[in-house]
Protein backbone atom coordinates (compact mmCIF):
# COMPACT_ATOMS: atom_id res chain seq x y z
CA UNK A 1 0.00 0.00 0.00
CA UNK A 2 1.26 3.43 -1.09
CA UNK A 3 1.50 6.08 1.61
CA UNK A 4 0.31 10.26 1.17
CA UNK A 5 3.97 11.38 0.59
CA UNK A 6 4.37 8.66 -2.51
CA UNK A 7 1.31 10.01 -3.45
CA UNK A 8 1.65 13.59 -3.22
CA UNK A 9 5.19 13.60 -4.87
CA UNK A 10 3.96 11.00 -7.90
CA UNK A 11 1.12 13.43 -8.77
CA UNK A 12 4.14 16.43 -8.59
CA UNK A 13 6.04 14.77 -10.45
CA UNK A 14 4.29 12.83 -13.14
CA UNK A 15 1.94 16.19 -13.30
CA UNK A 16 4.77 18.75 -13.70
CA UNK A 17 6.42 16.44 -16.59
CA UNK A 18 3.28 16.36 -18.48
CA UNK A 19 3.01 19.94 -17.79
CA UNK A 20 6.50 20.39 -19.07
CA UNK A 21 5.88 19.53 -22.33
CA UNK A 22 2.40 21.28 -22.90
CA UNK A 23 2.48 24.36 -21.25
CA UNK A 24 2.58 27.09 -24.28
CA UNK A 25 5.36 29.07 -22.75
CA UNK A 26 8.62 27.55 -22.65
CA UNK A 27 9.95 29.39 -19.28
CA UNK A 28 6.81 28.06 -17.30
CA UNK A 29 7.71 24.45 -18.91
CA UNK A 30 11.41 24.42 -17.93
CA UNK A 31 9.99 25.49 -14.45
CA UNK A 32 7.91 22.39 -14.87
CA UNK A 33 10.59 20.32 -15.96
CA UNK A 34 12.43 21.86 -12.62
CA UNK A 35 9.70 20.61 -10.09
CA UNK A 36 9.47 17.51 -12.72
CA UNK A 37 13.33 16.45 -11.05
CA UNK A 38 12.85 17.70 -7.84
CA UNK A 39 10.31 15.39 -7.55
CA UNK A 40 12.63 12.50 -8.50
CA UNK A 41 14.86 13.72 -5.92
CA UNK A 42 12.23 13.43 -3.42
CA UNK A 43 11.15 9.54 -4.68
CA UNK A 44 15.14 9.42 -3.92
CA UNK A 45 14.43 10.65 -0.72
CA UNK A 46 11.51 7.94 -0.50
CA UNK A 47 14.37 5.18 -1.08
CA UNK A 48 16.78 6.17 1.94
CA UNK A 49 19.02 7.28 -0.61
CA UNK A 50 19.61 10.97 0.35
CA UNK A 51 23.38 11.01 -1.27
CA UNK A 52 21.59 10.76 -4.50
CA UNK A 53 18.76 12.85 -4.48
CA UNK A 54 21.39 15.69 -2.43
CA UNK A 55 23.08 15.24 -6.05
CA UNK A 56 19.91 15.14 -8.33
CA UNK A 57 19.29 18.53 -6.53
CA UNK A 58 22.74 20.20 -6.94
CA UNK A 59 23.35 18.82 -10.55
CA UNK A 60 19.47 18.61 -12.04
CA UNK A 61 17.79 21.55 -10.48
CA UNK A 62 20.74 23.75 -9.70
CA UNK A 63 22.59 23.92 -12.69
CA UNK A 64 20.42 21.96 -15.69
CA UNK A 65 17.92 23.47 -15.26
CA UNK A 66 19.16 27.01 -14.89
CA UNK A 67 21.61 26.24 -17.92
CA UNK A 68 18.02 25.30 -19.68
CA UNK A 69 16.19 28.58 -18.26
CA UNK A 70 19.37 30.98 -19.89
CA UNK A 71 18.88 29.00 -23.04
CA UNK A 72 15.07 29.51 -24.00
CA UNK A 73 15.73 33.19 -22.48
CA UNK A 74 18.52 33.58 -25.88
CA UNK A 75 15.97 32.26 -28.15
CA UNK A 76 13.64 34.69 -30.11
CA UNK A 77 10.34 35.36 -27.98
CA UNK A 78 7.78 34.23 -30.41
CA UNK A 79 10.06 30.77 -31.17
CA UNK A 80 9.30 29.97 -27.45
CA UNK A 81 5.71 29.36 -27.22
CA UNK A 82 4.13 26.17 -29.04
CA UNK A 83 3.14 26.10 -31.94
CA UNK A 84 0.03 24.11 -33.13
CA UNK A 85 1.37 20.44 -33.62
CA UNK A 86 0.37 18.19 -36.67
CA UNK A 87 -2.98 16.48 -34.77
CA UNK A 88 -2.54 13.11 -36.50
CA UNK A 89 1.46 12.90 -34.89
CA UNK A 90 -0.08 13.96 -31.64
CA UNK A 91 -2.37 11.18 -31.46
CA UNK A 92 0.42 9.17 -33.16
CA UNK A 93 2.54 10.13 -29.86
CA UNK A 94 -0.15 10.01 -27.32
CA UNK A 95 -1.54 6.04 -29.02
CA UNK A 96 2.47 5.06 -28.81
CA UNK A 97 2.71 6.46 -24.94
CA UNK A 98 -0.18 3.96 -24.29
CA UNK A 99 1.12 1.33 -25.91
CA UNK A 100 4.41 1.56 -24.00
CA UNK A 101 2.89 2.42 -20.79
CA UNK A 102 0.50 -0.75 -21.06
CA UNK A 103 2.61 -2.55 -22.60
CA UNK A 104 5.98 -2.73 -19.96
CA UNK A 105 3.21 -2.34 -17.23
CA UNK A 106 2.00 -5.68 -17.98
CA UNK A 107 4.78 -7.19 -18.18
CA UNK A 108 5.92 -5.71 -14.80
CA UNK A 109 2.57 -6.39 -13.04
CA UNK A 110 3.03 -10.00 -14.72
CA UNK A 111 6.69 -10.77 -13.09
CA UNK A 112 5.77 -10.90 -9.80
CA UNK A 113 7.43 -8.11 -8.69
CA UNK A 114 5.16 -7.08 -6.10
CA UNK A 115 5.90 -9.64 -3.47
CA UNK A 116 9.40 -8.72 -2.75
CA UNK A 117 9.73 -7.79 0.80
CA UNK A 118 11.50 -5.12 2.47
CA UNK A 119 13.95 -6.29 5.55
CA UNK A 120 17.31 -4.94 4.69
CA UNK A 121 18.83 -1.95 5.66
CA UNK A 122 19.26 0.85 3.61
CA UNK A 123 23.02 1.42 1.98
CA UNK A 124 25.10 4.34 4.17
CA UNK A 125 26.30 6.81 1.94
CA UNK A 126 29.86 5.81 3.21
CA UNK A 127 30.09 3.03 1.53
CA UNK A 128 29.24 4.56 -1.75
CA UNK A 129 31.54 7.04 -1.04
CA UNK A 130 34.58 4.40 -0.02
CA UNK A 131 33.45 2.50 -3.45
CA UNK A 132 33.70 5.84 -5.54
CA UNK A 133 37.44 6.48 -4.56
CA UNK A 134 38.23 2.43 -4.41
CA UNK A 135 36.81 -0.23 -6.81
CA UNK A 136 35.23 2.68 -8.96
CA UNK A 137 38.19 5.29 -9.30
CA UNK A 138 39.75 4.08 -12.79
CA UNK A 139 35.87 5.16 -13.58
CA UNK A 140 36.06 8.17 -11.74
CA UNK A 141 38.48 9.64 -12.98
CA UNK A 142 37.14 9.05 -16.86
CA UNK A 143 33.82 10.76 -15.87
CA UNK A 144 35.88 13.56 -14.62
CA UNK A 145 37.44 13.42 -17.99
CA UNK A 146 34.60 13.24 -19.72
CA UNK A 147 32.67 16.24 -18.03
CA UNK A 148 35.99 18.37 -18.97
CA UNK A 149 36.14 17.66 -22.36
CA UNK A 150 32.10 18.47 -22.52
CA UNK A 151 32.53 21.14 -20.79
CA UNK A 152 35.30 22.41 -23.48
CA UNK A 153 33.21 21.00 -26.09
CA UNK A 154 30.26 22.89 -25.09
CA UNK A 155 32.23 26.15 -24.86
CA UNK A 156 34.05 26.13 -28.06
CA UNK A 157 30.51 25.19 -30.52
CA UNK A 158 29.10 28.00 -28.80
CA UNK A 159 31.86 30.65 -29.46
CA UNK A 160 31.41 33.00 -32.31
CA UNK A 161 33.92 34.01 -34.07
CA UNK A 162 32.83 36.45 -36.34
CA UNK A 163 32.29 39.33 -33.41
CA UNK A 164 35.34 41.37 -33.27
CA UNK A 165 35.46 43.51 -30.22
CA UNK A 166 32.86 46.22 -29.49
CA UNK A 167 30.25 44.68 -31.49
CA UNK A 168 27.25 43.07 -30.50
CA UNK A 169 26.16 39.91 -30.80
CA UNK A 170 22.80 39.60 -32.07
CA UNK B 1 15.26 0.41 10.80
CA UNK B 2 12.37 1.85 9.78
CA UNK B 3 9.81 0.13 7.50
CA UNK B 4 9.22 1.33 4.38
CA UNK B 5 5.47 1.40 3.14
CA UNK B 6 5.96 1.49 -0.43
CA UNK B 7 6.94 -1.24 -2.32
CA UNK B 8 8.96 -1.64 -5.53
CA UNK B 9 6.17 -1.87 -8.04
CA UNK B 10 5.12 1.23 -7.05
CA UNK B 11 8.74 3.27 -8.23
CA UNK B 12 8.80 1.04 -11.01
CA UNK B 13 5.18 2.27 -12.25
CA UNK B 14 6.32 5.56 -11.65
CA UNK B 15 9.22 5.29 -13.67
CA UNK B 16 7.35 3.75 -16.37
CA UNK B 17 4.74 6.36 -16.73
CA UNK B 18 8.13 9.04 -16.54
CA UNK B 19 9.55 7.07 -19.85
CA UNK B 20 6.12 7.11 -21.50
CA UNK B 21 5.81 10.81 -21.34
CA UNK B 22 9.09 10.95 -22.58
CA UNK B 23 8.74 8.78 -25.49
CA UNK B 24 5.44 11.00 -26.24
CA UNK B 25 7.50 14.37 -25.88
CA UNK B 26 9.87 12.83 -28.45
CA UNK B 27 7.69 11.62 -30.98
CA UNK B 28 5.49 14.97 -30.62
CA UNK B 29 7.11 17.67 -30.59
CA UNK B 30 9.34 19.45 -33.27
CA UNK B 31 11.11 21.69 -30.62
CA UNK B 32 14.78 20.76 -29.63
CA UNK B 33 14.25 22.38 -26.25
CA UNK B 34 11.41 20.61 -25.81
CA UNK B 35 13.00 17.37 -26.87
CA UNK B 36 15.84 17.90 -24.41
CA UNK B 37 13.27 18.41 -22.03
CA UNK B 38 11.74 14.75 -22.98
CA UNK B 39 15.14 12.71 -23.32
CA UNK B 40 15.77 14.49 -19.34
CA UNK B 41 12.77 12.90 -18.61
CA UNK B 42 13.37 9.00 -19.93
CA UNK B 43 17.12 10.02 -18.10
CA UNK B 44 15.37 10.63 -15.26
CA UNK B 45 13.06 7.89 -14.96
CA UNK B 46 16.67 5.42 -15.83
CA UNK B 47 17.96 6.76 -12.83
CA UNK B 48 14.64 5.99 -10.51
CA UNK B 49 14.55 2.84 -11.62
CA UNK B 50 17.87 1.99 -11.01
CA UNK B 51 17.68 3.69 -7.42
CA UNK B 52 14.71 1.54 -6.67
CA UNK B 53 16.19 -1.57 -7.08
CA UNK B 54 19.22 -0.67 -5.35
CA UNK B 55 16.98 -0.20 -2.25
CA UNK B 56 15.42 -3.03 -2.53
CA UNK B 57 18.24 -5.66 -3.20
CA UNK B 58 20.43 -4.15 -0.56
CA UNK B 59 23.43 -2.76 -2.72
CA UNK B 60 25.78 -0.35 -3.39
CA UNK B 61 25.97 -0.48 -6.65
CA UNK B 62 22.72 0.71 -7.60
CA UNK B 63 23.03 4.17 -6.26
CA UNK B 64 26.56 4.31 -7.49
CA UNK B 65 25.67 3.81 -11.15
CA UNK B 66 23.10 6.50 -10.58
CA UNK B 67 25.17 8.92 -9.94
CA UNK B 68 27.85 8.46 -12.24
CA UNK B 69 24.37 8.20 -14.63
CA UNK B 70 23.42 11.71 -13.60
CA UNK B 71 26.81 13.39 -14.08
CA UNK B 72 26.91 11.99 -17.61
CA UNK B 73 23.54 13.35 -18.46
CA UNK B 74 24.52 17.45 -17.01
CA UNK B 75 27.21 16.77 -19.88
CA UNK B 76 25.10 15.75 -22.37
CA UNK B 77 22.87 18.67 -21.23
CA UNK B 78 25.31 21.27 -21.49
CA UNK B 79 26.60 19.97 -25.04
CA UNK B 80 22.83 19.82 -26.35
CA UNK B 81 22.02 23.23 -25.61
CA UNK B 82 25.66 24.32 -27.14
CA UNK B 83 24.55 22.06 -30.47
CA UNK B 84 21.09 23.99 -30.27
CA UNK B 85 22.18 27.48 -29.23
CA UNK B 86 24.15 26.93 -32.85
CA UNK B 87 21.80 25.77 -34.88
CA UNK B 88 19.60 28.64 -33.53
CA UNK B 89 22.15 31.41 -34.84
CA UNK B 90 22.34 29.35 -38.49
CA UNK B 91 19.00 29.30 -38.95
CA UNK B 92 17.62 31.45 -36.80
CA UNK B 93 15.14 28.62 -35.74
CA UNK B 94 15.08 25.38 -33.02
CA UNK B 95 12.25 23.75 -35.16
CA UNK B 96 14.23 20.72 -35.87
CA UNK B 97 12.08 20.51 -39.26
CA UNK B 98 14.38 23.31 -40.48
CA UNK B 99 17.87 21.98 -40.02
CA UNK B 100 17.95 19.61 -42.94
CA UNK B 101 21.23 21.33 -44.84
CA UNK B 102 22.76 17.11 -43.74
CA UNK B 103 19.39 16.18 -45.40
CA UNK B 104 20.79 16.92 -48.74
Amino acid sequence: MVDATFLAVSVLTIGSAIAALEIRSMIYGSIALMITLAGVAGFFLLLDAPFVAMFQISVYVGSIAVLILFTVMLVRRELIFNKIEDPRRRYAGIGLMIVTMLGIGTIILGSGLKTMEVDAPSVDFREIGEDFLTYYSPALVVMALILASAVIGALVLARREDVTTGQRAD
Amino acid sequence: MLQLANELIDFVIISVALLAIGIYGLAVKRNAIRMLFAIEMIVNAANLNLVAFARFIPNSQGQTLALFSIAIAAAEVAVGLALIIVAYRMYKNIDIADFRSLKG
